[in-house]
């Protein structure tokens, strides 16, 4: 069916939405219309508000500003249940189901029953004595799993959803669940229907059946907006495409009249300059080279595949990609918190130059080894610092070990935490302060103050300025050029292309767990980068659909 | 045949203690509350009842048998149930409304119930508690004539056919209705509730409640008919608290089972006091038992790993609902 633009009705219009967490800025005057039976593809990068708007529309969150409207009236959206009032539905990349119920009763779970107790009540009173056949029909009651199963058969077998009513949701694969959600909000009656990222956990075999059943409900005329940011997703499924970036929407277009290279110069935009200084690496050495490293999830999904780089002395080494593409894994493999299945993660020693292979090493291992390996993690009160413990406590984690007494030695500790607070300038009322009472910003200050302080020889850190404003963010940078002029090797992982052509020296492009390439810094584009990160096939900015 | 005539009916009647206890627990897991409080719960429970029986039977000094069957019952009953509701009120204020620490709450719970029923029992006039024991304890005439069926079956008070009863509809409501439903959704996973529209707060209170109410008449049930209206201390009834916190773990969270399992308990209980020529220490090994039956299921049910055996998931930890 050929979408025909210009009888299509409006059925949801954004008009100047902004929405701000803190300092951050997620979305800003977005304007945006949905059309009825359209798919509308939401791309853009990591952290563009992609999924902050739709969680807007969805009830999660409230708009600071602006309105939005459906079919053409204007709407307060406040919670989940008012977007279901709306036949708004969204399915989120976190089910929200209940593992130990079956299909059937998570779907009718919370509805409210159609049915008055009054109604209830004649009826039984009325038919209790008949004989079966006798019986006037019985009502229909939605919130009652028995009532509910003809019409939830009804629905699956319209768009061609396979599903076991009865199967517990523990016993699901996750694109069973996924159907599973899907039916859910079809069966509260959604005709606008969002989905957060749903590729990213399918099989090639399950994405295209779930499009299929997308086209199945776009053709009776459903809305459904996809947020993605797979190029070749996009140009399959969608009939629209609206770019966002950085909170802004840059603007929709028709997905026939578009190419890859178009979209992806739209999401990434002109380059910012930014007054990042970067010197010239000295002498750099080879420190730290990773070869053929495969590691498997929990579920023995491969999530690194083949990776391969080297990290050299007094450089620092981007690493770009998509959110959730390996980069955790990568990092964690290396730091000896999850073991890598096969290949090899060589440290050459820069006083004695003797390699040690660290895969499959525990943390105390690398440790005992003489390896000078810092990792400033993602989730810094979770695997960083103990929420709970002041400063002097948190600088002690990382070296009480080394004291041979059975005491702690607090005064070392005590005046690295004086030291980490004057340099760094942290905001605190007192180093005997929680850390968890500190802002974000403070607490990544105290993190990275403190990995430094261990004179690291190759420093790992992942999104070192998530949720931190711009002077607390130059400081990290300006950290890390430091360590970068002692001859620290550092790996680098983030989000925004601008603060990563800047800083960096090289940048690794990964996706899908596997090296995409690897770029000099000095000399590449973001539109480069941000290819890579999205295309399957590499490099090859021609090839156009 | 004394199992049939007097260790069975005994360990029935014991059971009772545990089954209340038991089946009032699970309501409060099932909505995500681990209420270690339970114990304490009892006590007020007794106390409630206490306080009702021994206001009751001050208007028939005189003549303490000619005391109504039904009145007595249902004072005690109400009286058990409002203290219970106190304790259950302060325990769901702080791990619901406050969100404490439920592990912290409900052993704090346990200790001041010992405490308050310890100190106000001594105040209470207990003169008539053994002629209240009496009436409540009656049970249908002809159940004497009928031998070990009838001592099985009829030759009980009230109170056990009504923890029998509050179990069976407990288990049709937590499996067959939408309450039931909303109830353990809420206690897998709160959040999912909450989207759905459920008002997580209002269930949460409302099974903390009903589950108190029910656990407190296991207090109730131990004073004024079990042993007969006389009274020891706190840590008699807290004992069995206790037991009925591993019952909910051996019947894994099931109310219908729970009745086949507060007797097995039961049995376990009361042997040792049947078994001749056994040792102080045999003894003491045998009352062990219940303790070390639940551990071997924990292990089992852990082992086998199927999710239907599980306890709640979001058991014992707060639901914050901003942590979306």
């Amino acid at each position: 069916m050929v979408a025909k633009n210009n009888t299509k009705n409006i059925n949801i219009t954004f008009e100047n939405i902004s929405k701000s967490f803190g300092v951050v800025k997620a979305n800003q005057n977005v304007n945006l219309d949905i059309y009825e039976g359209e798919i509308l593809a939401l791309l853009g990068e990591n952290g563009s508000g992609k999924t902050t708007l739709m969680n807007m529309l969805s009830g999660i969150y409230y708009p600071d500003e602006g309105n939005i409207y459906v079919k053409g009236e204007k709407v307060n959206i406040a919670s989940p249940k008012d977007a279901f009032s709306y036949h708004i539905g969204m399915i989120h990349q976190h089910f929200k189901l209940i593992d130990v119920f079956t299909s059937l009763e998570n779907i009718v779970l919370g509805i409210e029953s159609n049915v008055s107790k009054k109604q209830k009540w004649s009826y039984f009173f009325k038919n209790f004595y008949k004989k079966k056949e006798d019986r006037e029909t019985k009502y229909i009651d939605r919130a009652s799993v028995k009532d509910a199963r003809p019409i939830v058969q009804e629905i699956c077998d319209k768009y061609g959803f396979i599903l076991d009513l009865d199967k517990k949701v523990y016993d699901m694969s996750v694109s069973e669940k996924q159907t599973l959600e899907i039916v859910k909000t079809l069966y509260r009656g959604a005709d606008i229907l969002i989905l957060d990222e749903p590729t990213a956990v399918l099989t090639p075999i399950e994405i295209d059946k779930l499009f299929n059943v997308l086209r199945n409900m776009k053709n009776d005329g459903k809305s459904i907006i996809i947020i993605t940011h797979k190029l070749n997703e996009v140009m399959e499924i969608s009939d629209r495409v609206a770019v966002l970036r950085k909170g802004e929407c840059i603007g929709s277009v028709v997905t026939k009249n578009t190419n890859e290279a178009e979209l992806t110069e739209m999401m990434v935009g002109e380059k910012i300059e930014l007054n990042i200084k970067r010197d010239e690496p000295v002498n750099p050495v080879d420190r730290l080279i990773v070869k053929d490293l495969e590691c498997k999830n929990e579920d023995g999904r491969e999530i690194l595949h083949d990776v391969s780089f080297t990290a050299r002395s007094g450089e620092i080494l981007g690493i770009a990609g998509i959110s959730g593409s390996g980069q955790k894994e990568l990092l964690e493999t290396i730091a000896g918190l999850i073991k890598g299945s096969s290949g090899e993660i060589t440290y050459i020693n820069p006083k004695t130059d003797k390699e040690v292979n660290l895969r499959s090493k525990s943390p105390a291992q690398i440790r005992d080894l003489g390896v000078r390996l810092s990792f400033v993690p993602e989730d810094r009160l979770g695997m960083g610092l103990v929420g709970n413990m002041d400063l002097v406590d948190n600088m002690m984690l990382r070296s009480y070990r080394k004291s041979k007494s059975h005491l702690v030695d607090r005064k070392k500790p005590t005046e690295l935490a004086n030291e980490v607070v004057n340099e760094l300038g942290v905001s605190t009322p007192s180093i005997h302060t929680s850390v968890r009472k500190l802002s974000g910003g403070n607490v990544q200050k105290v993190l990275v103050g403190r990995e430094i302080a261990s004179h690291p020889k190759v420093l790992m850190v992942a999104y070192p300025v998530r949720g931190l404003d711009i002077n607390s963010s130059y400081l990290i940078y300006n950290l890390l050029n430091e360590q970068k002029k002692k001859g620290t090797a550092i790996i680098y992982v983030g989000e925004d292309l601008d603060v990563l052509i800047a800083l960096s020296d090289r940048i690794l492009v990964i996706g899908d767990g596997e090296v995409r390439g690897l770029v000099d810094a000095r000399k590449t584009t973001k539109r480069e980068i941000g290819l890579l990160m999205t295309k399957k096939n590499e490099g090859g900015l021609d090839d156009d659909k | 045949m004394i199992f049939f005539n007097t260790i069975l009916p005994s360990a029935i009647s014991i059971a009772t203690i545990f089954l209340f206890g038991c089946v009032g627990e699970i309501i409060m897991e099932k909505s995500g509350h681990l209420n270690l409080g339970i114990p304490g719960v009892m006590c007020f429970g007794t106390l409630g009842g206490c306080v009702g029986v021994s206001i009751f039977m001050s208007s028939y000094s005189s003549d303490p048998l000619s005391a109504p069957w039904f009145g007595l019952v249902l004072i005690s009953l109400l009286f058990s149930a409002l203290f219970s509701l106190i304790a259950g009120l302060i325990y769901a204020f702080l791990t619901v409304t406050l969100k404490c620490n439920q592990n912290v709450t409900g052993l704090a719970l346990t200790t001041f119930g010992g405490g308050v029923v310890d100190l106000f029992m001594s105040t209470i006039d207990k003169s008539y508690f053994s002629y209240a024991s009496k009436i409540i304890r009656y049970h249908l005439p002809f159940a004497d004539s009928l031998g070990a069926f009838g001592k099985i079956f009829f030759g009980h008070g009230i109170l056990v056919y009504l923890g029998i009863v509050i179990a069976l509809i407990t288990a049709f409501i937590l499996k067959k209705t939408r309450v039931g439903l909303s109830l353990r959704s809420i206690g897998e996973n709160p959040a999912t509730a909450d989207a759905q529209g459920i008002n997580v707060t209002k269930y949460k209170y409302g099974a903390i409640l009903i589950g108190s109410i029910i656990a407190g008449f296991g207090g109730l049930f131990y004073v004024m008919d079990y042993v007969g209206g006389s009274w020891e201390n706190s840590g008699t009834i807290q004992a069995f608290g206790w037991l009925a916190l591993a019952l909910v773990i051996f019947t894994v969270w099931r109310p219908s089972l729970a009745i086949i399992g507060s007797i097995i308990f039961g049995l376990f209980f009361i042997l040792p006091s049947y078994v001749s020529g056994i040792s102080f220490v045999t003894m003491k090994v045998l009352k062990i038992l219940p303790y070390v039956i639940t551990v071997i299921v924990l292990i089992i049910t852990s082992i086998v790993g199927k999710k239907g055996v599980q306890p709640p998931s979001s058991l014992g930890q707060s639901y914050f609902r901003e942590e979306r």
